[in-house]
């Protein structure tokens, strides 16, 4: 039964999990995401369905072990901020380059290095071009509001094993902490499902299950290489998700993402208020970006403004949408600070209708 | 007496477990690995648990380790395979579950995830290889070489006052109250062969008891590493390794 509760965005993430059917968590504490595990441990799902929670030694043995559970075809998720996030990364590409399914959740907090405990939306580049080593691509998801995170988490899920490939959920401090009103889907079921990839077990008749990222010869990986290459080309076809908000009549257009791009509707909404006709698109999905779709509303506008929460990482995407033909201008706070609507409208005047 | 005669079941005093796959082992003439492979195969197969087992290849030497078990098998990066047999293991509570790690994945890179996995007592068991060197990569120091011995980033030997001391990692898990079994063991003689097979095969079935996580230790030889003839090499091993990896049970389960 759908359920509406008001929770804290962690909390609410951790439900989730719960709920989407997930068979193990693994993680290990650090802010500003350590709700989501204290919420599993608290709520003891193995009494509720039987997923399995287990704080691990370490994030490298976190995504270690949701390697071992995926690799059993099971539904395995783990949590994290930005410097777990990094440590992960090792793990993160062999999951990439094993076709493993699983889910990945970065409250991003702001860096380098230890950086600060507050939001930021600063590992935008790792998040969506790599990461970690080789060509491989996460399918990241940027939720804006806790029902998002709520029901990205089931998305996640969906798409990791339609792919056989890590998800991302590019979420952070503020999404993380705040508490909203939520609408919390049903429990689905725990999968039974024993899949061909997985090591389950050798059943007679067939070869042995191997799960590995090596292959020794060049034309053997590279094969390998083309394989996911052609699989990032359908997730790009298929899985573009994003909401445009007054872009019919903009003139101007905003590009935001996550939490970042709530403050700026309410930027937008001053603006118009002001008789600026600005519009603002919202991808969901920041791989695949939605490049066309940036492309489409670019012809109809003067310019771009991109609000993020760094220095400057989605606007590059952006860029490479409108390909020169739109100016394109960056407003950004970073190291965990926020900006204010004043201050995005104020940006929008000078960068673009000024400049 | 035809040939048909004599080649017959009663007859048979040595056959390759299926448990083994029909791929050409790339292990070094004279290396341990092969025989450490075959016994933990045997067990496996005299368990009757083949469909029941699932692997975890390193990464080292053994890495290509799930060509030659006819098991499931996952290959963990570089010392997490004790993290993936967790994962494994948790999700799937009634299989059984291994790993089969070199010195280097073990007691360097893999230090903190071999002391957690043991100290939580996963009910895995942890095949140890310790040859005192890193093969794959070409003969340099391991976290396990001799005070003394040379390799090709010790090449004037092991001066352990900047290089540090070999660890034994199996002295060391022993400690913790996860482990259930521990034991060294070597299989450069029959007898030894004999010894270590029965200790593996007495771990995969303490595995079902859910009682903690078993370790075995196999000294063994690197005669490409140690620059030795395979005879030489273990007679080395014999006099330099036995003294300092002593082998023999470390804990066994209390009656």
């Amino acid at each position: 039964m759908k359920e509406l509760r008001l929770m804290k965005g962690n909390e609410a993430l951790a439900e989730a999990a719960i709920r989407a059917g997930a068979d193990a968590y693994f993680g290990y504490p650090i802010t500003p995401q350590s709700e989501v595990i204290e919420y599993l441990m608290r709520e003891d799902p193995a009494r509720r369905t039987g997923m399995q929670v287990l704080q691990a030694e370490s994030e490298i043995a976190a995504i270690n072990m949701v390697y071992g559970a995926a690799a059993c075809g099971k539904k395995a998720i783990t949590s994290s901020s930005s410097p777990g996030i990094s440590l992960k990364m090792e793990g993160i590409s062999y999951i990439a380059g094993a076709e493993l399914p699983c889910v990945v959740v970065n409250v991003v907090r702001g860096g380098p290095g230890l950086g600060t405990i507050q939001p930021s939306q600063s590992d935008y580049f790792q998040a969506v071009k790599g990461g970690g080593h080789g060509d491989y691509k996460l399918i990241v998801l940027a939720p804006a509001t806790v029902q998002e995170s709520v029901d990205f988490v089931k998305l996640a899920f969906e798409l990791a094993f339609k792919y056989r490939n890590p998800v991302m959920i590019l979420s952070d401090g503020i999404i993380g902490q705040m508490m909203e009103k939520v609408e919390l889907f049903e429990q689905q079921p725990r999968s039974t499902h024993e899949y061909e990839w997985a090591t389950v077990g050798k059943k007679e008749g067939r070869d042995s299950v191997i799960v590995t990222s090596l292959q020794l010869q060049s034309e053997e990986q590279e094969k390998v290489n083309l394989r996911l290459q052609a699989k990032y080309r359908e997730v790009e076809k298929n899985e573009v998700r994003f909401e445009t908000y007054e872009c019919e009549d903009a003139e101007y257009l905003f590009a935001a993402f996550g939490s970042c791009a709530r403050i700026t509707r309410k930027a937008m909404e001053m603006a118009r208020a002001r008789g600026i006709r600005v519009g603002l698109i919202r991808p969901q999905t920041l791989y695949p970006f939605p490049y066309d779709d940036i492309r489409r509303l670019s012809e109809k506008v003067k310019g771009i403004l991109t609000v993020e929460m760094n220095a400057g990482q989605m606007i590059e995407d952006v860029r490479l949408a409108v390909c020169g033909e739109t100016p394109v201008e960056h407003f950004g706070r970073f190291g965990g600070m926020i900006p204010s609507p004043d201050e995005i409208l104020e940006a929008l005047e000078q960068k673009i209708i000024g400049g | 007496m035809s040939e048909n005669n004599i080649i017959c079941h009663d007859n048979l005093v040595y056959d390759k477990t299926r448990v083994m796959t029909d791929k050409v082992l790339h292990y070094c003439p004279g290396c341990g690995h092969g025989t450490a492979h075959r016994i933990l195969a045997e067990a496996i197969d005299e368990l009757g648990i083949q469909g029941e087992t699932i692997g975890v290849a390193p990464v080292g030497c053994s890495v290509l380790a799930y060509y030659y078990f006819d098991v499931d098998m996952q290959e963990a990066a570089h010392g997490r395979a004790p993290a993936v047999a967790t994962g494994i293991r948790r999700v799937m509570p009634e299989k059984y579950v291994f790993t089969y790690q070199g010195d280097g994945d073990l007691a360097a890179i893999g230090t903190a995830e071999t002391i957690h996995a043991c100290n939580r007592g996963e009910n895995i068991l942890i095949v140890f290889i310790n040859n005192g060197i890193y093969g794959m990569t070409g003969g340099q120091m391991a976290p396990t070489t001799l005070p003394g011995m040379k390799s090709s980033t010790s090449p004037r030997g092991r001066d352990t006052s900047t290089m540090g001391n070999p660890l034994k990692m199996t002295e060391l898990v022993a400690q913790l109250p996860g482990t259930y079994f521990v034991t060294r063991q070597a299989v450069h003689a029959p007898a030894n062969v004999r010894k270590a097979k029965r200790a593996i095969k007495k771990a995969l079935d303490y595995q079902k008891l859910n009682k903690g996580t078993c370790f075995v230790e196999i000294v063994s030889n690197c005669p490409s590493g140690w620059k030795m003839t395979p005879t030489q090499s273990n007679k080395w091993m014999e006099e330099n390794m036995f003294p300092f990896y002593p082998l023999g049970d470390i804990k066994v389960p209390e009656k």
